[in-house]
C-alpha cells in the first residue's frame, strides 16, 4: 500500500496522480463544450422571451430599482424569432442543459475532481485574496497555486451555484402554481423572474472575464480541447 | 378530430418555418426537433399538473390597479354582447343546455383573488367571480368519453381547448364579475373563462360555447404555434 502511495503522490489540490488523469479529463471537456453551446441557446431564447415583456415587477408596480425597464434586448442577441419560438427553444434546450449539468456533477463528485476544483473557504480564501491583490496590482507576484488558484476556484464554484439557481428560478417561473413553494423562495413569480434575469447577468459577466483570462492564457484553452498533460497538476 | 390535430401540427410547422425566415437557423430537422420536444414538454406539463393543488388566494391589498390590468381582443373593435346572448353547453353531455346570464348568476357563486400569468411574462392580480365550470359539467352530465373541453367566443372566432382536468379544477370559473363588480367589456363581458391554473391566452373571453370533446383540438394561439397545455 505504501509503495502505491509513493508512486502516485497526490497533489496539494487533491487526487491527482502523476500517471493519472489529464488536467482536463474527457468528461469535463465534453460537458464544458456542450455547456458552452447550450448556455448560448438558453440565453438567446431567454432574451427572446424577455422581449415580449422586457420589464420586471408586477403590472401596476414595476420594480423601481431595475434600470432597463421596458427596454427590449437587441434583436441580434435573440433566438427563436418570436415569443412562441423562443419558448419552444428555451423549454427544449433546458432538458439538455440540465442533463449535461447532471452528467458533469456526477463525474465531478464521483471522480474526486471536486477536491481540486471546488472552493473550500478554509483552504482557498487567503489564496483568492492574494490572487485578487495580484490582479489589482496591489501585489507584484501571484501567490503559489497548485491546480487552480483560490480565485479560480471561487469563480468556478460560484458559477455552478448560479447555474443551479437558474434552473430552480426557471422552474418557479414555468409553473408558479404547481411549484408554488419553490416560487415563494424566490419572492413569488415576479421575484423569480428578477432572479432569473440577474442570474443571466452574472453568467454573462463570468463568461466575459473567463474569455478575457483564456485569451491571456491560451495554453488553458488547449488543455480544455486536448486535455493537457497527465497529472502534472499545475 | 384527427384531421384537426394534423392541421394544428401543419400550422405549427408552418409557424416555425415562418420564424426560420427571421432567425435564419431553423432548418427542417431543427423544426422537427422542436416539435418532438414540444410534445414531450406537453406530456411533462400534464404530469406536473395536480388537479387538487390550489393557487394561493391573495389579499385585497395585492389587487392590481384596474387601469394597469391589460386586456386585449383580436377583433378590430371591442366585441360587444350580441342581443339575446346565451351560453351553449354541448358536445359529449347527456343534457345539452342553453344558459342565460341570469340562470348562471342564480347558480352557486365562487369568488377568488389570484395571480394572473400572461405568456408574455407579466403578472397581475384581480378578483373574479362566477360559476365553477365543474358545476356546469355536473349540471349537464358530462360523458365518460369526454377528455377535453373547447371554448368558443364572439371575438372574431377566438377559441381554445383544454384538458378536462384543468377545466374542472376548483379554480376554473365561468366568470361574470371582476373585482367585485360586473365584468367589463374589455375583460370579456358578459362571460369568460377565468382560471388560476392556465396562462392568460387559454382563458377565452366573450364566451359563447363550451363543448366537451373526446379529442384534443387547438385554439387561436395554439394553432399559430403557442403551447397547447400552457398550465402554470
Amino acid at each position: 500500500m505504501n509503495q502505491v502511495a509513493v508512486s502516485t503522490p497526490t497533489q496539494p489540490g487533491g487526487a491527482v496522480t502523476r500517471f493519472g488523469r489529464r488536467q482536463q479529463p474527457g468528461a469535463i471537456r465534453i460537458t464544458h463544450w456542450c455547456n458552452a453551446v447550450l448556455i448560448l441557446l438558453m440565453a438567446g431564447s431567454g432574451l427572446q422571451i424577455l422581449t415580449a415583456y422586457p420589464a420586471l415587477g408586477p403590472r401596476g408596480s414595476q420594480y423601481w430599482w431595475y434600470p432597463f425597464q421596458n427596454m427590449a434586448p437587441p434583436r441580434w442577441l435573440t433566438i427563436g424569432g418570436w415569443l412562441a419560438g423562443g419558448r419552444h427553444w428555451h423549454f427544449a434546450i433546458a432538458w439538455f442543459f440540465i442533463a449535461n449539468a447532471l452528467v458533469y456533477l456526477v463525474y465531478f463528485f464521483a471522480s474526486g475532481e471536486w477536491r481540486r476544483r471546488l472552493f473550500n473557504p478554509g483552504r482557498d480564501s487567503g489564496n483568492a485574496l492574494r490572487q485578487f491583490a495580484y490582479y489589482t496590482r496591489i501585489r507584484k507576484s501571484p501567490p503559489p497555486a497548485d491546480f487552480y488558484n483560490g480565485l479560480q476556484r471561487l469563480a468556478y464554484t460560484t458559477v455552478m451555484l448560479v447555474g443551479i439557481i437558474m434552473v430552480l428560478s426557471g422552474l418557479a417561473i414555468y409553473k408558479p402554481v404547481q411549484f408554488h413553494p419553490l416560487t415563494l423562495i424566490f419572492g413569488g413569480y415576479d421575484g423569480a423572474r428578477a432572479v432569473h434575469l440577474a442570474g443571466l447577468c452574472l453568467l454573462v459577466m463570468f463568461v466575459l472575464v473567463h474569455l478575457l483570462l483564456v485569451s491571456l492564457h491560451p495554453r488553458e484553452l488547449l488543455h480544455m480541447i486536448g486535455g493537457g498533460p497527465r497529472g502534472s497538476g499545475g | 378530430m384527427q384531421l384537426r390535430t394534423n392541421i394544428s401540427r401543419r400550422r405549427f410547422i408552418a409557424a416555425m418555418a415562418a420564424a426560420s425566415v427571421i432567425s435564419g437557423c431553423e432548418s427542417r430537422p431543427v423544426v422537427r426537433f422542436l416539435e418532438v420536444m414540444q410534445r414531450w414538454n406537453r406530456k411533462t406539463e400534464e404530469a406536473i399538473f395536480s388537479p387538487n393543488r390550489l393557487a394561493p388566494e391573495l389579499p385585497a391589498s395585492a389587487t392590481t390597479p384596474e387601469d394597469a390590468f391589460p386586456a386585449y381582443f383580436i377583433s378590430d373593435s371591442m366585441p360587444l354582447v350580441p342581443p339575446n346572448w346565451a351560453l351553449r353547453v354541448g358536445g359529449l353531455v347527456r343534457r345539452p343546455m342553453v344558459l342565460t346570464l341570469a340562470q348562471l348568476q342564480r347558480m352557486t357563486r365562487t369568488d377568488m383573488r389570484v395571480q394572473h400569468h400572461c405568456v408574455e411574462g407579466w403578472s397581475a392580480v384581480a378578483s373574479w367571480h362566477g360559476v365553477r365550470l365543474r358545476e356546469i359539467a355536473k349540471l349537464t352530465g358530462v360523458d365518460q368519453r369526454a377528455r377535453f373541453v373547447e371554448f368558443r367566443s364572439f371575438d372574431s372566432g377566438y377559441w381554445s381547448s383544454w384538458d378536462l382536468e384543468s377545466a374542472v379544477h376548483p379554480q376554473t370559473l365561468l366568470a361574470y364579475g371582476f373585482n367585485g363588480g360586473p365584468l367589463y367589456a374589455e375583460h370579456g363581458a358578459p362571460l369568460r373563462v377565468y382560471s388560476a391554473v392556465k396562462l392568460g391566452y387559454k382563458n377565452v373571453k366573450y364566451l359563447t360555447e363550451v363543448n366537451f370533446m373526446p379529442n384534443r383540438t387547438g385554439g387561436y394561439w395554439e394553432d399559430q404555434g403557442y403551447e397547447w397545455f400552457a398550465g402554470v
